[in-house]
């Protein structure tokens, strides 16, 4: 079966697409949370270094990759959008962002309130803590910067050059507690395997997976309203249901 | 197992309990904040085709 890719890439199809497949990662995204926290909090055991405390874990570690991930794919739809000046690229760039951002400061205000009980501090200016602030930062210029221009199409092109060159932050993030000698410690799981009680691999991944599909489920929400704002002078927009309804 | 005890988290309960609920707090305004630009999308597109604004 060929199916015309092209077709979804056209705010016209893609909106009503979205708005289907919006149930089918919101409701897994919940279910999987619960259940990754109940695997966190009742299965896995008590830590034999950090007690109790170390359960921040199983919230900090996914939000800071999500963090990271999220960004490297908003750089990836502005870089499409720049080169093939496709509007849902753009859009889909500005609908990540605000996510985005959400994921970095759960990762640094996790981390904070990990960081006071295991090191006696809120907070240090270590590699890896100082460059995970620099990626929230990004992220709200990001999103000042789009503000500021009104005019969507030049908006897109300016933050579009700003989301790519943040992006070599990003392996900064990830290289930092190899490359410098950080408070930060190393990841725990590693292409090798990893030492991690199986329990606790299990709430990580599973809230790992929850997350992804939060960040899936919002942004497509929120790509929607974007498309009615960008595209409110069009016919199409204006004969949906849910615009022409008052009338009739 | 005890709720004093489970809510306690041996101590760092102060710490835990507001890594996740600061965590929840902030999905649910993303939640909110995305349906309700939604709601203004959508109310501004009918007052503009009330108006006769469309084309």
């Amino acid at each position: 079966m060929v199916i015309n890719w092209f077709k979804y890439s056209a705010p016209t199809t893609f909106y009503g697409l979205a708005g289907r497949l919006i149930p089918y990662f919101a409701w897994p995204a919940a279910i999987l949370f619960c259940i990754g926290l109940y695997i966190g909090f009742f299965v896995a055991p008590t830590d034999a270094v950090q007690s109790e405390a170390y359960r921040i874990m199983f919230i900090h570690v996914p939000a800071s990759i999500l963090s990271m991930f999220i960004y490297l794919i908003m750089a990836g739809y502005a870089a499409l959008g720049l080169i093939f000046k496709t509007r849902l690229s753009a859009m889909m760039a500005s609908a990540l962002a605000p996510t985005g951002a959400l994921f970095a400061f759960i990762s640094l205000w996790t981390g904070a309130l990990w960081g006071k009980p295991m090191w006696g501090a809120w907070w240090v200016w270590d590699a890896r803590l100082t460059s995970e602030l620099i990626l929230l930062f990004l992220y709200l210029g990001y999103i000042a910067l789009q503000a500021s221009i009104d005019d969507p199409r030049r908006a897109d092109r300016a933050s579009a050059l700003l989301a790519l060159v943040g992006s070599v932050n990003v392996p900064i993030i990830y290289y930092s507690v190899q490359w410098w000698n950080t408070l930060h410690q190393g990841s725990t799981i590693k292409f090798s395997g990893t030492s991690m009680h199986i329990a606790m691999q299990q709430s990580m991944f599973t809230i790992l997976v929850a997350c992804w599909l939060y960040t899936i489920a919002v942004a497509l929400a929120r790509v929607r309203s974007i498309i009615l704002e960008r595209e409110a002078n069009t016919q199409w927009v204006n004969d949906l249901p849910e615009v022409k309804g008052v009338r009739s | 197992m005890n709720w004093t005890e489970f809510f306690a988290m041996n101590g760092y309960g102060f710490y835990v309990w507001g890594s996740y609920g600061v965590a929840l707090l902030v999905f649910a305004v993303e939640i909110a904040m995305v349906r309700h630009r939604r709601k203004l999308a959508l109310r501004q597109l009918k007052w503009m085709n009330e108006s006769g604004d469309a084309q």
